[in-house]
Parts: structure tokens; C-alpha cells; sequence
């Protein structure tokens, strides 16, 4: 979409992160990043690159490079359905979905995602619901997104709502595990765990202005 | 074989009459099902977008319950009906299987909770247990009204076959149409029926979102589908309730009845209205098979 497209911020090797690609290779089998040979598959199968800032493609070789901040606020990963399309394709078995997703959860990590952009929203209101409930309300997570993202669309949005709860398809009611207790006791286990590993090095990007 | 269910939180929501119509089938087809109790989110798309250990946590309770009820002496098949809670499951089972790091610390966690998970579980779609569990003369002696004359556009979508499914192809899978066939109806050839719908984009960002759809929908209706079959609530929900904000965004009248499969499958049964959930559909779907014994179906057409 043309409100988030920007031509590329050139960028001198001081203000790279070479720790990047590191840092994103470490999920559970990321290391084929290093072996991208940039053809393009991923980029081909996904049916949402022309309305993203960066391609699949892009991304994999910004990584690479150490363009952190521009891939850790880009809305890319935001965009990406996670269909597997380009995961399931790509001649080098690169977790490419997965990658997406780790940007996704680094960013909320170090608080530079796109701030209002909805999908991030989503994500976060989504997952507070669960983290409390155990299961999400599509009513209410719905209705957090708009507050937060578009106030005024909700009230367009409303005729939908009302026709899905004449059918039943949709209910104020909160949607709950019984033993949340139980629940709590587990997430609290993995409350400082991440899958991604810290940065080891400095950041260089942004220092050298 | 003992099968347990797995809703998900659509198919308590939006997404109610698959429940309803699953059930309905599968009790037509002998297999009861029996809900997972106490079950919880299964950690998809939007939760592991923010936390991917804690996602694999919620899909362990799950399993660990699953084993629990269906009794640990043998393994118990999990019928997981939506795409999303599909694939969630299935991504946990595989890496708690394939990450000795990550399965140390979820199995921490679940202790922490007095749970335990001993990998005799087995992760299924609907799908692949009315194609692969049941028999073909089982399934063709149930039809009362064969859906003589109706064109349906199977529609997969992304994460039921992609990337963990075993039962069926990736880029072109089969088992829908394979169900179909027996039913009676006739099939169209519809090749972008893996292709992405939008999934939550069609709420989040709908000038990218519903555009995923429009094509889906375009090509289906253009290629002569009288109907589309899904498998997937959010695949259900973007295809058939943004259909008049579509028509205007595209300036191109869309209009075609959006089922679950099994709400298909349930008319050919002869199952009733209520049974299948088909009140519950915003765009009617407008098609009475005759029955079996007469010559053919009365189609009603646009």
C-alpha cells in the first residue's frame, strides 16, 4: 500500500546490526537463512507482496545485512496471513513464515512495531485475552481492535455485528476456561523465556547519525 | 478408535454451524464425538505472533488434557475442524517432538500445573478422517439426496494443507472432492483453491484483505461454481459475510452461497435445516436435491 511505501533509507555499514541475522537465525531451524540464494520463490507465491513495503524476498536479504530497524518496524511481517505459501516452495527449506513471525514477536519484544497499524493490534489484544481467559471473545477482541485502531469504523462495522447476532454467530458473553488457575501457573513458567536469543553485541544502527 | 473433539473459539462463535453440522455428520457416519474438556486456545496465527513458547504451552494443556480423556493406554486421534487451530496444533506437535530444548521447558510448565504429556496423541482434520477412517460404501450408502447438478468449488485455503498436513497435497488436495463425488455433485476445476483468503487482513486492513477474497470468489463464480465449500471458519466467515462490502468496493455484484463441507455433506444425507446450521447462513443457499430415486435435482439458479 502506497501510505506505508518509502524508497530504501541508505544506509552505511556502521549503522547495520551484524548481530541481526544471528538473532532471527536462532528460532528452531533458522540457521537455512544463510543459505537464501535470493531467487525470488517467496516473493512469486505470496499473494500479499504487492501491497507490502518490503517483499518476502527483501526481507530475507535486509536480515542478512542487518537492517534491523527497518524490518523490525517494517509492516511486512504485519502483512504476512501466514499462509505458508512460500515456505512450502522455497528450494532452500527456509522457514520463511516463521521468520516473519520471529520479527513479528522481536518487535513487540523491543516496542518498535508499527504501533496502530491493526494487525499488530490484534495480535496483542488477542493474546491478552488468552493470557487471561484461556480462550479469546471474537466480540470483545473485536471491539478492543476498533477502540484502539479506528473508533469511528466500529460504528460501521456495526450492521455486521448485529446481523451475526441475529444469526447466533456472535455474543457479548466472555468466553472462558474453568481452571484459568491452572493456566496461570504454566504461563508463569515461560513468563522470561524466549525462543529468540538476546543480542549479544551493541546495536550500531542509529549511533552514527 | 476413540476420537475426541477440539472446537477452537470460532466454532463456538462465528464459525457455530460447522460444529453444528460436523456433528450432525458424524454422528450420521457413526463416529460420535466427544468435546475436549476444559479445553483452551490453541495458541494460532495471532497469539504466536507475540509469544511462541507460551503458544506451545496453551497447545500442551491441550494435548495433556486430550490424553487424559481419552485414556493413556492408547493413542487418541484429536478432530481439530478449524484451519488455524489446526495448524497450531499440529506446529506444536511437531516441535515438542523435534526440539528437545523447547520440550523441556513447555514440559516444565505443564508440571507447574501437575499435567503431563506423553506424545500418544494424534493431531486430524475432519477431512482426512470422513476420507481415510471411513469407508467409501459407508459414506455412498448414507446419501438420500445426491446433489445431482450442483457445481461446487472446493475451497482448502492455506493452513489446513500447508506446510504440516500428511493427508492430502499441498497445492492441489483432493479430499473434498473425493467426498463430493460420492455425494453426487459435480465439481469444478478451480485450481487457486489453496490460495490464501485474507484470513484476519479482511478485518485488520481490508483494502488488502478482501481483495484475496474478491479473486477467490471472481474465479469461482466465473468458472460456473454454483456454490463454494470451506473448511475453515475465517476462510468461511471473509468469503461469505464481506460479500456486499465487496460487491460495492469492486463495483461487481458477488453473490454465492459460502457452506462448510459438512453442512454439504448434511443435505445429501437429508439432514435437516436447523441440524446443519443453514439458518445461520447470510447468503441462502439455494439448492433442494430431489430424492435419489426421482431423475435429478431441482436446481434453482440466479
Amino acid at each position: 500500500m502506497d501510505k506505508w511505501r518509502e524508497w530504501p533509507k541508505i544506509r552505511y555499514e556502521s549503522e547495520l546490526d551484524p548481530d541481526f541475522a544471528d538473532q532471527i537465525a536462532s528460532i528452531p531451524g533458522g540457521e537455512k537463512l544463510f543459505t537464501c540464494i535470493q531467487c525470488g520463490t517467496c516473493s512469486g507465491m505470496c499473494p500479499l507482496s504487492p501491497d507490502m513495503d518490503y517483499t518476502p524476498r527483501q526481507i530475507i536479504a535486509m536480515i542478512r545485512a542487518g537492517f534491523r530497524q527497518e524490518v523490525l518496524s517494517s509492516h511486512t511481517t504485519w502483512l504476512c496471513a501466514s499462509c505458508y505459501a512460500c515456505t512450502v516452495e522455497c528450494p532452500k527449506e527456509i522457514k520463511i513464515t516463521e521468520i516473519m513471525y520471529a520479527a513479528k514477536r522481536l518487535a513487540i519484544r523491543e516496542k518498535v512495531h508499527p504501533k496502530r497499524f491493526p494487525p499488530s493490534v490484534l495480535a496483542r489484544a488477542f493474546f491478552s485475552s488468552v493470557e487471561k481467559n484461556g480462550r479469546s471473545t471474537e466480540s470483545r477482541v473485536l471491539i478492543d481492535l476498533f477502540l484502539k485502531t479506528n473508533p469511528l469504523g466500529m460504528i460501521r462495522q456495526a450492521g455486521l455485528g448485529m446481523k451475526l447476532w441475529l444469526k447466533g454467530r456472535l455474543g457479548p458473553g466472555k468466553e472462558s476456561i474453568k481452571r484459568t488457575d491452572e493456566l496461570h501457573r504454566m504461563l508463569a513458567v515461560l513468563e522470561k523465556e524466549h525462543m529468540i536469543k538476546p543480542k549479544v553485541k551493541t546495536a550500531q544502527h542509529g549511533e552514527a547519525k | 478408535m476413540a476420537y475426541l473433539y477440539y472446537p477452537g473459539c470460532s466454532l463456538k462463535s462465528t464459525g457455530r454451524a460447522y460444529e453444528e453440522s460436523m456433528r450432525a455428520v458424524f454422528a450420521k457416519v457413526g463416529i460420535p464425538l466427544e468435546e475436549l474438556e476444559d479445553w483452551n486456545c490453541c495458541g494460532a496465527t495471532s497469539y504466536m505472533s507475540v509469544s511462541e513458547l507460551k503458544a506451545f504451552a496453551l497447545s500442551a494443556r491441550n494435548f495433556a488434557l486430550a490424553e487424559k480423556q481419552g485414556g493413556r493406554d492408547k493413542t487418541t486421534d484429536l478432530i481439530v475442524p478449524c484451519a488455524a487451530c489446526y495448524l497450531g496444533l499440529s506446529k506444536a506437535h511437531k516441535y515438542l517432538d523435534e526440539f528437545p530444548d523447547i520440550r523441556s521447558k513447555v514440559d516444565e510448565a505443564l508440571a507447574a500445573a501437575g499435567l503431563k504429556y506423553s506424545n500418544n496423541l494424534k493431531i486430524r482434520h475432519p477431512l482426512d478422517v470422513l476420507v481415510n477412517d471411513v469407508k467409501k460404501d459407508r459414506l455412498a450408502g448414507l446419501v438420500t439426496q445426491p446433489l445431482k447438478g450442483l457445481k461446487v468449488a472446493c475451497y482448502y485455503g492455506c493452513q489446513i494443507v500447508r506446510p504440516y498436513a500428511e493427508f492430502d497435497d499441498q497445492d492441489s488436495p483432493q479430499s473434498m472432492e473425493k467426498i463430493f463425488r460420492i455425494l453426487g455433485a459435480e465439481i469444478i476445476d478451480w485450481p487457486i483453491k489453496t490460495r490464501c483468503c485474507g484470513g484476519s487482513l479482511s478485518g485488520t486492513v481490508p483494502e488488502v484483505g478482501l481483495r484475496l477474497s474478491y479473486l477467490l470468489l471472481l474465479e469461482a463464480t466465473r468458472r460456473g461454481a454454483d456454490c463454494i465449500a470451506t473448511a475453515c471458519p475465517l476462510c468461511q466467515f471473509n468469503l461469505e459475510c464481506y460479500q456486499p462490502k465487496m460487491s460495492s468496493l469492486y463495483n461487481e455484484k458477488i453473490d454465492i452461497p459460502v457452506l462448510y463441507f459438512t453442512q454439504l455433506a448434511g443435505i445429501a444425507m437429508g439432514l435437516g435445516e436447523k441440524e446443519l446450521g443453514l439458518q445461520r447462513l447470510f447468503v441462502p443457499m439455494r439448492y433442494t436435491p430431489a430424492p435419489a430415486a426421482s431423475s435429478g435435482g431441482q436446481h434453482v439458479t440466479k
